[in-house]
């Protein structure tokens, strides 16, 4: 008979009954393992394997120079950085409140988290005038209103898109102080205007479907008298 | 000014401070001076402090200290629930519980149903005044 390919057992074979005894003796075990029989077959000795002969290794010369104080190696750092998490009101197809910058108080719709941990956020740009923008969800309230945004496609969209445009360094010539300023006017590629329909097009027939929900997109919010921050249900 | 609303076994009672602020309860027992066991149909029966109760105009029919489920047969037989939600009192708990609930979105559609309301008010008073004038 062949010798059967013995598998490495996954459960042992000695169940615990408390940590550090288990329910069968030494000789319980030897005898479960069938140790018996393999020292039976190999004529009363357990086999032994020899070492392997290891691999000559290159023999080193000694350093030339030995440092005065021991250097510390740095640690090994395997941490691979996640995208912040979320706050539970936060996930995508929320109407989101902006509460910085330019857009202060705009009604938005959140799109997806980017893999730097920005939320990507749109106005729509018809409604509200907002466009595809990244935003950090500090400056951010959710609320809890939802959008249908099972029509929009927003995988081709990453933190690459956003990058600012590397400038050309320009030489600081007399003549080309007065000409540069006509030059600094930037237009917006036509393939992110094109993007930016191509988002909002589903957006608004979604948001077009629950009455007043485009009015309320187009508004801005503001703490009116009364208005308390911490009593309130967004 | 007599007294109008007693302390006494079988008076629905609002829970005004504390832990079950805004709860209905109804006194089952006096224990002294300041103190009654209160009951409610969803809560451990236990003491309160006159001080946190106030009094409505309610009462129910029960003996001292009634079982649970005699308490709750005798509070349906005297219509709290629905007498209370009725009230002027009731109602407008329940109002200001709404509008503390009211999401950002239902706000601002309450916001342009009053601007709609005045207006048609407005529209009105406008004909008044010309008919008058």
């Amino acid at each position: 008979m062949a010798p059967k390919q013995r598998t490495a057992r996954k459960v042992s074979q000695n169940p615990e009954l408390i940590r550090g005894i288990g329910k069968y003796s030494r000789s319980k075990m030897y005898h479960k393992r069938g140790l018996w029989a393999i020292k039976a077959k190999k004529g009363g000795v357990l086999p032994r394997h020899d070492p392997k002969p290891k691999p000559q290794a290159p023999s080193q010369k000694p350093a030339k120079f030995y440092l005065a104080d021991d250097v510390k190696k740095p640690f090994v750092n395997k941490h691979k950085p996640k995208p912040t998490k979320l706050r539970a009101s936060i996930t995508p197809r929320t109407v989101l409140i902006l509460l910085a910058g330019r857009f202060k108080g705009k009604r938005v719709v959140f799109l997806k988290q980017l893999p730097s941990g920005l939320l990507l956020v749109t106005g729509p740009f018809k409604i509200n005038g907002v466009p595809l923008r990244r935003v950090n969800q500090s400056y951010v309230i959710g609320t809890s209103t939802k959008v249908d945004v099972s029509g929009v496609n927003v995988d081709k969209f990453d933190d690459k898109y956003f990058a600012k445009e590397a400038k050309k360094k320009k030489k600081k010539e007399e003549g080309e102080f007065f000409e540069s300023e006509k030059e600094e006017k930037k237009v917006l590629p036509q393939e992110k205007k094109d993007n930016q329909k191509m988002v909002d097009s589903a957006l608004l027939k979604a948001i077009e479907s629950v009455p007043d929900l485009k009015a309320y997109i187009g508004a801005r919010f503001s703490l009116k008298q009364g208005m308390k921050p911490h009593e309130l249900v967004f | 000014m007599p007294f109008k609303r007693f302390i006494e076994i079988g008076r629905v009672a609002l829970i005004n401070y504390g832990k079950e602020h805004g709860r209905l309860v109804v006194i089952v027992d006096v224990i002294d001076q300041n103190r009654a066991l209160v009951d409610a149909p969803d809560m451990v029966r236990s003491q309160v402090n006159f001080k946190r109760l106030s009094l409505t105009d309610l009462k129910v029919d029960i003996k001292r200290v009634p079982k649970k489920k005699e308490l709750i047969k005798a509070m349906e037989d005297a219509d709290v629930k629905n007498k209370w939600e009725k009230s002027s009192w009731g109602r407008k708990l329940i109002v200001r519980k709404t509008r503390a609930n009211l999401n950002d979105f239902d706000r601002f559609k309450l916001m342009l149903v009053k601007i709609k309301k005045a207006a048609v008010v407005r529209q009105e008073l406008a004909k008044l005044k010309k008919t008058s004038a």
